[in-house]
């Protein structure tokens, strides 16, 4: 990487250069840290402030009172209970998601590039494609057997006083999301073990190493980065679906945190409390910001996996 | 989810009869991707069918599964051509339109811009490239929010630079129904780029320092050498990320959502908007599976060649 990048065009070593160069490059950084910087500052201030300051002015007595509304009172639609609630009901959609889109897609890719029948080429086909369907075809049918699930449980709960998950709308939205991630899940997998030596693999078998032991004793140690890409991939996804989560479980005290921030935002009663409302944007965004903080390398990764190549 | 611990335990069960378990172990990768793909079959493939049948019939507000014709698809027919006053389907189409072109378009010049810049030997790379990628991270719901704020003639940049003087500026596409689909592409452009620009990066760290090296002794300004040489090697790279932003493109929804709430009297939908609305809000399903079908062409006719050539090469 560094050797590639120490023969660059050559001509661009005069200083008129390196300013404009320099200075187009702070310029964009600036551009694009703008919005966020508003965001902060914004929620770090009154109504008052807000109403008669600059957008970019730095807060004159910066406070947590916005942040402490958004959590705890702001008003989602006729609740005023904050935004909390609704971040627990992301969390608890989204860890099980990841966790059993995760698993499920690593045992595919091993099936798929180390256990290879006939057709598994289709079959690999078919499950890549659906990662690109738009999900509006999807969503009318998935209603319906939501539906149905849903009465199927009241059925039970009657029958024997507990609906065993059938038609809790968290759920619903962790089958959503398994089914529909399977595809990038087992793409990324499938990608990382191609390039996974066969030998050892075939060794093992001569050994008498059975199909799950081989897994997990030769495949699992060595797939840490790509879990980390996976993982990282599939709960930024998730955890910013908006189409399925508005879907599935658009109102009530059910819904995901993307749905609850957007009727924060455009409740139509009271006054609109600008600090309060980016505030609440900022806890809903900080999750997956603080993701790629912590493992940013990885989620430049997972995303090129998922752009480039099958 | 049950399905996965289930192929475990049967051949240890089964123990006792040797063939069978021989048998087992050989079907046992199969059984193992079996409930996978059979889920993506059905609620991918066997959906898009059910979704197909339900835009052939008059479903309103609740699925109807009596066949009528293609009524659905005659009207949005129609509608592609009623541009005034503009039909809802025609703002949608004309505005993914707009949006894809621009979207795709700037996404793809400004991460090369970027990507190229971020390549000569900068200092300070480290931190300058989380800082254009980090919208990536953000939901389009989080970008819509931020923007709205931003863009609002009363409270965001208008109001900022009136202040500091600039009393002439006057910006307010966002409420604007001829201008709001450009905030969208602004908006979109701003979330997407720092993304297509890593994508760029990587392919120009991936290009041979020899090949530069002799342009340069060939006597290749570096305009030249970045437009003969570098540019056309990285076409994989322009594929990909064309491939990737065109999907978004047509998937987006949410950003309108939240950006514009549809815009004025609708005037920022997109195909994706649209389907929900008629679908769920205007009770017309028919007519909302029918213009879900023709995204899901518009995606399969852009991803399904890509998709072939792609597996074709690992064939090799």
């Amino acid at each position: 990487m560094s050797a590639a990048a120490t023969t660059r065009t050559g001509g661009g070593s005069s200083l008129a250069n390196r300013i404009v160069i320099y200075g187009l490059l702070l310029l964009f950084a600036l551009v694009y840290l703008i919005p966020l910087f508003v965001m902060l500052v914004t929620s770090f201030k009154s109504m008052d402030e807000i109403q008669s300051g600059n957008m970019l002015a730095l807060p004159q007595s910066p406070s947590f009172d916005a942040w402490a509304r958004a959590w705890g009172e702001t008003c989602v639609g006729l609740t005023c209970a904050g935004i909390k609630g609704y971040f627990w009901n992301s969390i608890k959609m989204v860890v099980p998601a990841v966790l059993i889109s995760t698993i499920l897609g690593s045992l595919n890719g091993y099936v798929l590039t180390k256990w290879r029948f006939r057709g598994h080429k289709l079959v690999f086909g078919l499950m890549l494609f659906a990662c690109f369907i738009p999900f509006q075809a999807v969503l009318l049918p998935m209603a319906t057997i939501l539906g149905a699930l849903g009465r199927f449980g009241a059925d039970l709960e009657s029958a024997t006083g507990w609906n065993w998950g059938f038609g809790n709308p968290t759920v619903n939205l962790v089958i959503v999301h398994v089914i529909y991630g399977l595809g990038f899940t087992t793409l990324f997998f499938r990608n990382y073990y191609e390039a996974f030596p066969t030998e050892l693999i075939r060794a093992a078998q001569v050994d008498g190493a059975s199909f799950f032991q081989i897994f997990r004793r030769i495949l699992l140690p060595n797939s840490a980065p790509i879990f980390v890409v996976t993982v990282i991939y599939q709960f930024t996804n998730i955890w910013n679906d908006f189409l399925f989560a508005s879907a599935y479980a658009g109102s009530g005290d059910v819904m995901p945190m993307t749905v609850a921030l957007n009727n924060v935002v455009n409740t139509s009663t009271g006054v609109v409390e600008y600090n309060v409302n980016m505030a609440a944007a900022i806890i809903a965004a900080l999750p997956t910001l603080l993701v790629y903080v912590v493992a940013g390398r990885y989620f430049v990764r997972g995303l090129m996996a998922g752009a480039v190549k099958g | 989810m049950t399905i996965t611990t289930m192929p475990t335990a049967r051949p240890e069960r089964e123990a006792g009869a040797v063939s069978l378990r021989g048998k087992l172990q050989d079907a046992l990768p199969k059984i193992v991707l079996a409930p996978s793909f059979a889920a993506v079959l059905v609620f991918v493939y066997g959906f898009i069918l059910w979704t197909i049948y339900l835009s052939f019939t008059n479903s309103k507000t609740f699925p109807s599964y009596v066949l009528t014709d293609s009524r659905a698809y005659q009207r949005l027919w129609t509608w592609t051509f009623q541009s005034d006053p503009p039909s809802s389907w025609y703002t949608s189409i004309t505005n993914l339109g707009i949006f894809g072109v621009l979207y795709i378009g700037v996404c793809l010049a400004l991460g090369l811009l970027l990507a190229i810049l971020l390549d000569q030997k900068i200092r300070g790379e480290g931190v300058l490239r989380p800082i254009y990628l980090y919208p990536m991270a953000l939901s389009f719901i989080v970008t819509g929010v931020a923007w709205k704020w931003f863009l609002d003639p009363g409270l965001g940049l208008e109001r900022t630079l009136h202040e500091w003087g600039f009393t002439s500026f006057h910006f307010d596409w966002i409420k604007n129904k001829d201008r709001v689909i450009y905030t969208v592409v602004i908006a979109g452009v701003w979330q997407a780029s720092g993304f297509v620009m890593a994508m760029f990066l990587a392919g120009l760290r991936g290009i041979d320092g020899e090949i530069l090296k002799a342009a340069q002794i060939d006597g290749a300004t570096p305009v030249a050498t970045y437009r003969r040489i570098v540019i056309p090697m990285l076409r994989p790279i322009f594929l990909s990320a064309f491939i990737v932003l065109a999907h978004m493109a047509i998937k987006s929804y949410d950003l309108v959502v939240a950006l514009t709430s549809g815009g004025p009297g609708g005037s920022a939908w997109l195909p994706s908007n649209f389907m929900y609305e008629y679908t769920f809000k205007r009770n017309e399903m028919a007519v909302g599976s029918a213009s879900a079908v023709i995204m899901l062409m518009t995606i399969t006719a852009i991803i399904v060649p890509y998709l072939y050539s792609e597996l074709r090469e690992t064939n090799r």
